[in-house]
């Protein structure tokens, strides 16, 4: 084996011209499939990025207004959820949904430390498992806690741009006493707000909340996570047997789609996952593309350089070489062009990824109402980069293998006669 | 050491053509024979057969005891390394290599090392007279010195033949004398030789002059010395 790898470097590098010529095809293939990746890859995470945390999976319903008559009740009839659609959320759809936390909302109340306020921030009350459920990222502190719920503590967490508006002088916000609609609340914890959907949300404990502004037994909006509601027409099939069942609870005609206000962020979160997978599949298929160009290109300086040895091989079969010789030389040898090749090709490709990365991938685009990056993270997966060398090592191994197969077909004598 | 019993051969294609019709020929260890005929005689058939490079389709040839039938190429390749030295007429040197790594390649499909089969490369290439040629690449030496870099090779494997496809039709007559004298010389140490050629002054070296005329052996002569003057005088062979 070491003989015939010696054998195979003496041979490339005799003819170079031939070389190199393939390894460029490999190179540039490879080359071209990294940084497409990459770019494609800068555009999703820039995505998601913007997006934040998002939570993918909820579905948000409050109550509405009803248009339809329904059983002698005439339209126009505001629904309030309460604890009998909380029930009703967790016990008729264990397949669908996963949780359900209430919250209880006061809008249109004013923020303010010192002198500085912000008009109409609203307050949010929460259980602690709405964290999770939503995905909110806390910064500083900690979200709000089951002994806050228990004790009804005037305890708040709030947004980091709210923090920004209020506490000008900067510093922790942690422990400053926040006036939330005249009455003080001690800020325990500061979430990271994004920079498309930049709340002012301030989460304050749900019994707190309702015992402050006496909301009994209502409920402003249920937060449910979802699972196992894959398409889009399924979700639309899953939001009117929702409708359906509290249709029974508050007495409304099960068809009023007004009744409810159903939002339904897992159903953008579908068609938001489909756009990238269409994206993604795009990119896959414009590198798997140049990938094959590059297959193509070292197939065919194979098969041209397989031709133009014949009588090299018919010597080399006079003086004692085996058939099986002459093929595992020939494959070999385009093992070790590919290999060699693909790894440069690879690294370069690597290479400017990372500088696309520390070049466009810092600049943020200001749409003066926010920010947003446009290119995050522009790198491949190193598994994908090592896929794709050994898929054109193994094609570079077939376009050596085939003809150099076919060669030794052809008798001796005639080979020695090319 | 070759046996060949009723040969034929018949190249299929449009116009099959019967290329050997019969051929009955016995050449012993040690023995110089000269195959000589007219363009399209058969002389060349005959010595593909003999070199294992060609199959034929009817009768029987030994090689040292070995019959030579219907082999697969694997072992059709490892006889033509084992048995056979070749020399041909456009030398079928490897381009890329140099003096040296030609003479060593048959030794590489014998699984020997490189080192060792360069030494005996360079032993070879004593033997010739082009020690210091060796890295030369073959279009850097002259058509005699490619053509001894080729005996050269055909020996490094020590055969029981040496096959010469008419080894001085690209050489100019004072460079074919010098190869025919190393021919002659390897002989003298007791090589088995056979040559194929048109050309008499070099036919009339060998010992025995076999003459194919229409794919049959018309007829063998010994060679007694008397035709050999024109070649051995003055060194002129054409």
């Amino acid at each position: 084996m070491l003989e015939l790898l010696h054998e195979i470097k003496g041979t490339l590098r005799r003819n170079m011209m031939r070389t190199i010529a393939t390894g460029f095809a490999v190179v540039s293939g490879l080359f071209l499939l990294i940084v497409l990746q990459g770019a494609g890859n800068g555009v999703i995470h820039s995505f998601q990025y913007n997006m934040g945390n998002f939570a993918f999976d909820a579905v948000h319903v409050f109550g509405g207004r009803t248009t339809k008559p329904w059983e002698g009740i005439k339209e126009g009839r505001f629904i309030r959820l309460d604890d009998r659609d909380l029930e009703m959320s967790r016990r008729h759809f264990p397949n669908q949904i996963t949780s359900a936390i209430p919250t209880v909302n006061q809008d249109g109340v004013i923020a303010s430390y010192g002198a500085h306020y912000i008009n109409s921030a609203s307050m949010v009350g929460v259980y602690p498992e709405y964290a999770a459920s939503q995905a909110v990222e806390i910064l500083e502190g900690r979200f709000i806690n089951i002994m806050d719920m228990t004790e009804k503590r005037k305890v708040c967490v709030m947004g980091s741009n709210s923090c920004k508006d209020l506490f000008k002088e900067g510093g922790s916000a942690i422990g400053r006493n926040v006036k939330l609609g005249g009455i003080l609340y001690t800020v325990v914890g500061k979430y990271k707000t994004d920079e498309m959907f930049s709340g002012s949300n301030f989460y304050v404990p749900y019994t707190t909340l309702c015992t402050i502004y006496n909301k009994g037994r209502f409920i402003d909006e249920l937060t449910m996570n979802t699972q196992n509601i894959p398409t889009d027409s399924a979700m639309e099939q899953f939001m009117k047997e929702y409708t359906r069942a509290t249709s029974y609870i508050h007495s409304f005609d099960p068809t009023d789609e007004r009744a409810l206000w159903i939002w339904n962020q897992a159903g953008d979160n579908i068609q938001m996952n489909r756009a990238m997978s269409i994206l993604n599949k795009a990119f896959w298929i414009l590198g798997l593309l140049t990938l094959l160009s590059g297959v193509v290109s070292v197939s065919n300086i194979m098969l041209i350089s397989v031709k133009e040895r014949t009588r090299e091989f018919g010597i080399r079969r006079a003086i004692g070489a085996r058939p099986w010789n002459i093929i595992s030389m020939v494959v070999l040898e385009s093992v070790v062009i590919t290999a060699i090749f693909g790894y440069i090709g690879m690294l370069l490709g690597i290479f400017f990824c990372e500088w696309m990365n520390a070049t466009v991938g810092n600049q943020v685009m200001d749409l003066g109402v926010f920010q947003a990056k446009y290119f995050v993270d522009p790198t491949v997966d190193l598994h994908i980069c090592f896929q794709a060398t050994i898929v054109i090592i193994i094609a570079g191994a077939l376009a050596g293998f085939f003809p150099a197969r076919k060669s030794v077909k052809v008798k001796t004598i005639d080979a020695l006669r090319a | 050491m070759i046996h060949l019993t009723n040969i034929h051969k018949t190249y299929q294609g449009a116009q099959p053509l019967h290329a050997l019709k019969g051929i009955d020929l016995q050449i012993g260890k040690g023995e110089f024979v000269a195959i000589m005929g007219a363009s399209g005689s058969g002389k060349s058939t005959l010595l593909n057969i003999l070199g294992i490079l060609d199959d034929y389709d009817e009768g029987e040839y030994r090689l040292d005891g070995t019959l030579i039938r219907d082999l697969s190429e694997t072992k059709a390749a490892d006889y033509r390394n084992r048995m056979i030295g070749f020399i041909f007429q456009s030398f079928n040197l490897i381009s890329f290599k140099d003096a040296m790594e030609n003479v060593a390649l048959p030794l590489f499909y014998q699984g020997v090392s490189r080192k060792k089969r360069n030494q005996m490369a360079m032993e070879y290439l004593e033997k010739v007279g082009l020690t210091e040629w060796a890295h030369h690449l073959p279009n850097e030496l002259s058509g005699g010195q490619k053509q001894r870099v080729a005996i050269a090779r055909a020996l490094i494997t020590q055969p029981r033949i040496i096959l010469a496809d008419e080894p001085t039709g690209a050489l100019d007559s004072k460079t074919s004398l010098e190869v025919m004298q190393l021919l002659k010389k390897l002989h003298d140490q007791g090589l088995t030789i056979i040559v194929v050629t048109h050309e008499s002054g070099v036919a009339y070296q060998a010992e025995k002059i076999v003459h194919i005329k229409d794919g049959q052996i018309e007829s063998i002569e010994v060679n007694d010395g008397s035709k050999e003057s024109p070649f051995g005088a003055n060194g002129v062979m054409k």
